[in-house]
């Protein structure tokens, strides 16, 4: 078992992910830079968060046409568990890896906090160690997190329950004051419908060490460990 | 030179170079400077490059410690060991008038350029803080609604920079006061850690070893944005935005992973980032800290625009570039990394044993300086000191309702939330944020050194306005008991000076008083400056600003048990007062906020006091007893007893007696006496907090009990109330409910 880390020159949130996955979890993790193009010596590969390539254009549209992307796609074909974590999320939609966009946060403002999201579907090899309804206290740090889709695409994310993660308030409810970014249906993260790529908003690698105030974020990596065999259960 | 202006009377006088300089360059030189020459000059013996005025009052600061590896002045930041081989590089830099004529971008600059300070010594940047001032921002009147877009761009450029280059912002200051109309403060730090074996140097070490430049092209941005700094601002201001340079986030993120690779290989001789007076400054800096010359050729220097001239390309401040020094034979090593980041690179020079900063210009000469006499030689200048008259001890103010004028005080900018400012700012990525901005102090964890590391920035520049020397004084204590709260031992400062024009004397005395308060507070605290900035010239129409001496503090705690935060944990916890009630009235922002008036003696530091207060907080943290720890700074007891209730994300009510006081109420809820800090403990450990104290001769007494929704006083017979949810709400939304107006 072998998971990447990819490496694109804006990447900012690489090490924590690398940390998260093999000092916390206890992978044998790799960076891979962006100008790579083989990730077949990896079973989960791993887009962070960050500027990929500046982003001043529109998050993540430069990125897709990296040389490694191209094995990025292949590999999600293949089945490859593909996570995309805040700019991981947004370059796998605008490689059309995942359905819909991310556009600019309807504040207008980036916004970094702590945010309760509401696991919606369990049975995906990301949400598979915790239970329908779980409430996770994980921070969210974008200003284009705003998801977006047309309505067909929506109902077809709903009709194959491909949402797995929506922003609520504590007590679970999806309601507006809780969405921070105006998403769609408060939509925080969503899995293609082979379920092997998951593409994410708040960033589970900063939810992984007490002293960081929150460890929700461990069970997405467990749940992905633990379907890849890796790690039993929890 | 062809089509370059003769050197005139006018042209030296606009170069903001005096007759008197202009023989000292003459004589340097043996010689006339051509028009290129007096450019450079004129930068470098800016005040911003050369402190020619304030040096010698610097020279005040205790600068030498156990722990400090690299002293002040000596290279780009200084650098403080923290045990088991590692130290950290941190240092404040101001970008005030840039960011008062583009505050977006001059914000961002500011960013760019105390991050490259801190990656140039080798460390890697971990996090920033900034301490920022404007003008009042509530209200529509003209001059209200342009520092609320001043405010606006300044948190938005430093949002831009900050979270693209995915350092984290996780604390600061802000305040808001008339005097910062127009000209408002922007002082940001930067902290980076690494090995004692990885201190980079500034110094063009070698005879013989190539010159590059790396990073972004140059440009014309920011021309002379060194010279600009050194004036007042005016209305004519505006005319100087080519001045303010543009920043480039994501390009910094390259050069910060492509310098920290180079570094690691060892085949850097030297090293200096290109920031106030660009290629100028790192070249002749560099020759002069090495004892050597340097010789570059400007043809060979990447540009963006094309028929740049000598002069234009020398005091270019284009932001993103670094000079290096690469030892001979290893230039193939600097073009791979270079390369490998997709970032512009050239040799453009060569390290000299002529002691001369040599410009050539495709092969002819376009200006030859002795580089140590540019660096190092700037005339000094001792200012006339006059002291402004003291500030008139209070006698009496009137009373204001003090159940309305506690939601008044929570209400202003200054002391309301910051939430609106730091949701902007990536505070968490590098995942070692264990304090969430908002608490006394910044907590971050520096997992590559297994440390944590508290930092603070500190300054009340009312008090300094009323009394410089005490205020400054004040400014390090509070700095200092900051760090006490947040369970950290304090290791070392830097400062920010942020003056009005020199040249008027009572804005000098206001200097010296503040550098000798700020140095006689480091002595005492044990933490020596290792660097920092002097920003002059801070005026607008109206005056000078506030005197601002701004603190940065960093300090190291020894367990992750010891983080403590401000805000109240469990109801049924017993609250402590440690210090007693106060009665200093004098300078307090109850005063200036709920009766308009900034006058009065500030408070007094009694320095022996304040330490044995750090000292029985970090004990009583380290025997496990505090559950929170907060200082009573602006708006008194009463404000830091609600700030204890609301600054978590679900408010917890407090049960308050007071008893019977000999103070009125109004005073004993929002006098500024020092040296006081507000603790909650469980209530089977109140006993025994207590008691440790009064054994350290803290006065220390339970005033109340954690619970509720609510936010009961009782004092002298009276009863006040407020639900804590109200006062949340009020703190929470007030500066949103300013912008949004």
């Amino acid at each position: 078992m072998k998971a990447a880390v990819i490496r694109f020159p804006g990447s900012n949130c690489d090490q924590d992910c690398f940390i998260a996955l093999s000092e916390v979890l206890g992978v044998e993790t790799h960076y891979v830079w962006h100008k790579e193009t083989s990730l077949d010596a990896f079973d989960l590969i791993v887009l962070p968060g960050g500027f990929s390539y500046g982003d001043y254009l529109r998050c993540g549209a430069i990125a897709r046409f990296s040389p490694v992307m191209q094995s990025v796609v292949d590999a999600a074909k293949q089945g490859k568990a593909v996570l995309g974590i805040c700019n991981g999320f947004q370059i796998l939609c605008e490689a059309h890896l995942l359905p819909g966009t991310l556009v600019r946060n309807q504040s207008l403002h980036f916004i970094c906090e702590h945010r309760r999201l509401r696991v919606e579907n369990i049975d995906t090899p990301w949400t598979c160690a915790t239970w329908t309804g779980t409430l996770l206290n994980i921070p969210i740090a974008h200003g284009e997190g705003c998801y977006v889709a047309d309505d067909a695409t929506l109902l077809e994310l709903n009709a194959h329950r491909q949402i797995l993660l929506r922003y609520t308030d504590e007590n679970g409810a999806a309601t507006a004051a809780a969405n921070p970014n105006g998403s769609a249906q408060n939509i925080a993260g969503i899995c293609n419908r082979a379920r092997n790529v998951f593409g994410l908003m708040p960033h589970p690698e900063r939810a992984c060490d007490p002293r960081l105030g929150s460890t929700d974020g461990k069970v997405i990596f467990e749940s992905i460990l633990a379907t890849l065999g890796a790690r039993k259960a929890a | 030179m062809t089509n370059e202006p003769a050197i005139t009377p006018d042209l030296i006088a606009k170069h903001g170079i005096t007759p008197d300089e202009y023989e000292r360059i003459k004589s340097i030189l043996g010689r006339e400077p051509n028009f290129t020459e007096l450019g450079i000059f004129s930068v470098m013996w800016s005040e911003h490059c050369s402190y020619k005025n304030s040096k010698p009052e610097l020279r005040k600061f205790p600068t030498d410690g156990p722990g400090v590896l690299v002293k002040a002045g000596e290279e780009n930041a200084g650098v403080i060991d923290i045990g088991d081989g590692w130290a950290i590089a941190f240092k404040m830099e101001s970008h005030n008038h840039p960011s008062a004529i583009e505050p977006f971008q001059g914000a961002a600059t500011g960013v760019g350029g105390i991050i490259r300070d801190i990656f140039t010594m080798g460390a890697r940047p971990v996090f920033s803080l900034n301490s920022l001032r404007f003008g009042e921002i509530c209200g529509d009147s003209a001059g209200v609604k342009t520092n609320r877009r001043l405010f606006a761009g300044v948190v938005a450029g430093i949002a831009h920079y900050g979270n693209c280059i995915g350092i984290p912002t996780i604390g600061g200051e802000i305040y808001f006061d008339e005097s910062y109309e127009g000209n408002p403060l922007v002082n940001v730090f930067c902290l980076g850690v690494l090995r004692h074996e990885q201190i980079a140097r500034g110094a063009a070490k070698g005879i013989g070893n190539p010159v590059f430049y790396v990073g972004a092209e140059t440009g014309r941005d920011g021309l002379a944005g060194a010279a600009f700094a050194s004036r007042e601002l005016t209305e004519e201001s505006k005319q100087d935005r080519p001045a303010v340079q543009v920043g480039d986030p994501f390009k910094e993120k390259l050069l910060l992973e492509a310098c920290l690779e180079l570094l690691e290989t060892g085949c850097v001789a030297g090293i200096q980032d290109m920031g106030a007076a660009g290629l100028t400054c790192s070249t002749c800096e560099t020759a002069s800290r090495g004892g050597t010359g340097v010789e570059i050729d400007l043809a060979k220097v990447p540009k963006r625009e094309t028929s740049m001239t000598p002069y234009e390309i020398m005091l270019s401040e284009s932001q993103e570039r670094m000079l290096i020094i690469v030892k001979k034979g290893h230039e193939q090593t600097v073009r791979d990394i270079f390369e490998k980041w997709d970032l512009p690179y050239a040799e453009v020079g060569v390290v000299k044993d002529d002691g001369m900063m040599r410009v050539l210009d495709g092969g002819k000469v376009a200006a030859e300086i002795p580089a140590s006499k540019l660096a190092d030689d700037a005339p000094i200048y001792v200012r006339d000191a006059k002291p402004k008259s003291p500030a008139k001890p209070l006698q009496d103010w009137p009373e204001a309702d003090s159940h309305s004028a506690l939601l008044q005080l929570l209400l202003h900018p200054t002391i309301a939330s910051k939430n609106w400012v730091y949701r902007q700012y990536d505070h968490m990525v590098r995942a070692g944020t264990c304090v969430l901005p908002g608490s006394d102090a910044a907590v971050f964890l520096v997992r590559e050194a297994n440390k944590i590391l508290a930092a603070t920035s500190d300054c009340n520049a009312l008090y300094c306005a009323l009394d410089p020397r005490e205020g400054a004084k004040i400014a390090v204590a509070e700095a200092a008991r900051n760090l006490a709260c947040s369970g950290a031992v304090p290791l070392a400062v830097t400062d920010n000076l942020n003056f009005g024009n020199p040249h008027k004397p009572e804005n000098f005395w206001q200097l010296r008083e503040c550098v000798e308060g700020l140095a006689e507070g480091c002595r005492v605290f044990n933490t020596p400056v290792t660097g920092g900035n002097v920003s002059l010239y801070n005026e607008n129409p109206g005056g000078a600003i506030d005197p601002t001496p701004t603190v940065g503090m960093v300090g190291l705690i020894e367990n992750e048990k010891q983080i403590t935060t401000q805000f109240f944990k469990d109801a049924g916890d017993a609250i402590i007062l440690l210090g007693g009630f106060g009665s200093e009235m004098g300078a307090t922002q109850y005063l200036k906020i709920v009766h308009g008036k900034k006058e009065g003696t500030p408070p007094r530091i009694d320095f022996d006091r304040e330490r044995a207060l750090h000292d029985s907080l970090r004990s009583l943290i380290r025997s496990g007893l505090v559950k929170s720890a907060h200082d009573c700074s602006e708006g008194g007891l009463a404000v830091a007893l609600a700030e204890c209730c609301i600054s978590r994300e679900k408010p917890i009510g407090a049960e308050i007696d007071f008893g019977a006081t000999d103070l009125r109420l109004d005073q004993l809820l929002f006098n500024e006496s020092q040296s006081r800090i507000v603790i909650s403990v469980s209530k089977t450990n109140a006993a025994a907090a207590v008691a440790l104290c009064e054994w350290r001769g803290i006065p220390a007494r339970r005033i109340g009990t954690v619970g509720g929704r609510e936010l009961q006083l009782r004092a002298n017979g009276t009863s006040l109330l407020w639900p804590v949810d109200d006062l949340h709400r009020a703190w929470y939304s007030a500066i949103r409910n300013c912008m949004t107006e």
